[in-house]
């Protein structure tokens, strides 16, 4: 028999083990090009506060994308839902009302980006473009165009709750620097694997992304779920933006444009499926990781900022080729067969490699 | 949807018919797409439904197990007449009837003990998946109702690496498991090779020797005449004859199919 049944290999077991093995060659890498930054331990604790609202965007994505959708919408999230929260909090002074009329307005977004998606029928490519621009549209309206500073926030509970540090607040040691959002953070993400690898819930997202038609035959609510989904996303995105706008202590309408290419970076970059059907939160958590660590580490190494978006761009790039070649044998095979075409005929295809079906599967030989 | 395996019913054997339809018919606009339908399937019987493209198969299945609602008629299940307005898929599921689709039955990145149990889950009360358990009763399922032995696949395997013909075993012991009285295959062998469709015609027989009933739509006559019970010809929505395999041999069957396109 062909080894198509053997024991996965080491790669398959652990989850996520390719990309962890990236990172932790890039961590070699810019330990060397730039060994004042990161030999250091406040790059990480830097880490720790500002990567949170990425891994909360990047895990709510890696459920979107595994679904076979997207998500474009959630910057124009993180400016409403912080708006929102930013003017109950600084203007109404309600505390922790304001954080859940934060989330409130997060999932709203989210439940209309559902219904739009999922009743309605609007790919949500389209959809959730349109919504972007409405809500971040919105947000600028209602705001006037002005930023909110939170001046004195750091005295209220809210913000010692989420996004304060667990030592003494007046040391800069870096141990007193611990950001409390990171430890919020890696619960959320915790829960959140649970629920896409043990929850009914998950496997019914990982199907419907594999295929609709199959979804369906099988008794899935293709459209409550969808709704359930892009809920989820809202209230992810909404958190994101809270987190955001207390650890800047200001609110701006601009505050979650970054996102946009990083987050689906971080997700693609860890080994989630483009095509849906696949997905893993441990490769989402690395791929984020890498993509804070490139901006760090590239300005770190003498490199203008110019050059970060550049090499996002280009590692983003790679890393879809990368796993489009590994997850589609076919594809894979019909590139290699290329190159050996004419010299020397394919294995599979003694008329020259390239007439390989795209879509073959691995047991079609 | 967390049905159990439900044995309540299968014990209750006070019917004759598993499925029985009367007068159904169906219009899609100005197309009369099932004309008249009057069929009843036994509680133990292999029905194959056979007839040329558009003739009507897919449509009667749809409207049987709920996918599409009937213009007008009746439809029994186990002699008990039915809500049509209230007929859905999981309705269907829920009276043990379930279909085997050619593609569309199982998630090819996905485990064989997710697709088992997709739509079923074992969960605790707040709808975390037993997967422990799972794979138990996928790993018997697979060793035990659809006889894979020594073929290397194991729970953990992707549909991927499966065969067209295994695939088919999977839906099918699937249904099996989840005691479906009724199981429809549609089209099980379409594109299969030679040993892949002996695999199917033994999943078929499996079905029989279970206990339980199962329409077999099929383009091969062949391979329907060699596990069916019954040939139900239908034709331009109608059904025009009820065969018994033995009344006929396959080449007689083909003749009587070409002299009815002829027929105007």
């Amino acid at each position: 028999m062909p080894d198509r049944r053997a024991r996965p290999s080491l790669f398959a077991r652990i989850e996520g083990l390719p990309i962890i093995v990236v990172f932790a060659l890039l961590l070699a890498l810019f330990m060397y090009t730039a060994p004042q930054v990161f030999l250091q331990p406040q790059i990480y604790t830097t880490l720790l506060s500002t990567a949170p609202p990425l891994i909360l965007l990047a895990a709510g994505l890696t459920f979107v994308i595994s679904a076979g959708e997207i998500d474009l919408s959630f910057p124009a999230i993180i400016a409403f839902s912080g708006y929102v929260f930013a003017v109950l909090f600084k203007e109404y002074q309600l505390g922790w009302l304001a954080v859940l009329g934060g989330l409130a307005s997060g999932l709203l977004v989210g439940v209309v980006n559902g219904l739009l998606i999922a009743r309605i029928g609007i790919p949500s490519f389209i959809a959730t473009l349109g919504t972007q621009f409405f809500w971040s549209g919105m947000a600028t309206v209602l705001s006037g165009g002005k930023s909110y500073a939170l001046r004195g926030a750091d005295d209220s509970s809210v913000w010692q709750w989420i996004v304060g540090n667990f030592g003494d607040p007046n040391s800069i040691a870096w141990q007193d620097q611990v950001s409390i959002q990171a430890i919020w953070t890696a619960l959320i993400v915790l829960a959140l694997w649970f629920v896409l690898n043990r929850h009914v819930f998950g496997e019914h997202v990982l199907f419907i992304g594999d295929s609709k038609d199959v979804a369906r035959v099988v008794g899935i609510n293709v459209e409550r779920e969808t709704i359930k989904l892009y809920t989820m996303m809202g209230g992810l995105a909404a958190i994101a933006a809270m987190m955001l706008t207390l650890e800047n202590k200001n609110y701006f309408g601009g505050q979650g444009q970054g996102y946009l290419l990083t987050a689906i970076a971080a997700v693609l970059i860890g080994g989630t499926s483009i095509f849906g059907g696949r997905a893993t939160l441990v490769g989402t958590m690395f791929g984020c990781f890498i993509i804070w660590m490139l901006e760090a580490g590239l300005v770190a190494s003498g490199l203008t900022g110019a050059w970060v978006r550049t090499v996002q761009g280009l590692i983003f790039l790679i890393a879809i080729v990368f796993y489009l070649f590994v997850e589609e044998p076919g594809r894979r095979a019909s590139f290699f067969g290329r190159f050996r075409g004419q010299a020397q005929p394919g294995r599979r295809k003694p008329t020259g490699g390239h007439a390989a079906p795209g879509g073959a599967g691995p047991h079609q030989g | 949807m967390q049905a159990e395996p439900d044995h309540a019913h299968a014990a209750d054997a006070g019917f004759r018919h598993i499925v029985r339809m009367e007068g159904v018919q169906k219009y899609f606009g100005a197309v009369h797409a099932l004309r008249n339908i009057n069929l009843a399937i036994g509680r133990n019987e292999i029905v194959g439904l056979i007839g040329d493209n558009g003739a009507g198969k897919s449509t009667l299945i749809k409207v049987l197990t709920g996918v599409i609602p009937p213009s007008s008629g009746r439809i029994f299940v186990r002699d008990v007449e039915i809500d049509l307005a209230h007929h859905s898929v999981g309705h269907a599921h829920a009276m043990s009837i379930e279909t085997v689709y050619q593609d569309k039955s199982l998630g090819e990145k996905q485990p064989l003990w997710r697709n088992f149990f997709v739509g079923r889950q074992i969960t605790n009360r707040f709808g975390f998946i037993n997967i422990r358990e799972e794979k138990r009763i996928a790993q018997d399922i697979l060793l035990n109702t659809i006889g894979f032995r020594g073929v290397g696949i194991g729970v953990d395997s992707n549909v991927k690496q499966l065969s067209g013909g295994e695939r088919q075993g999977i839906a099918i012991g699937r249904a099996m498991h989840f005691n479906s009285d009724l199981i429809i295959l549609d089209e099980p062998t379409v594109a299969l090779a030679v040993a892949e469709v002996r695999k199917v015609l033994d999943f078929v027989r499996r079905i029989k020797s279970s206990g339980r009933a199962c329409i077999y739509i099929e383009h091969n006559l062949a391979h329907v005449h060699e596990v069916a019970d019954r040939l139900l010809v239908l034709d331009r929505g109608e059904v025009v004859a009820d065969v018994h395999p033995k009344d006929m041999t396959v080449p007689e069957l083909t003749e009587f199919l070409i002299a009815l396109q002829h027929k105007l």
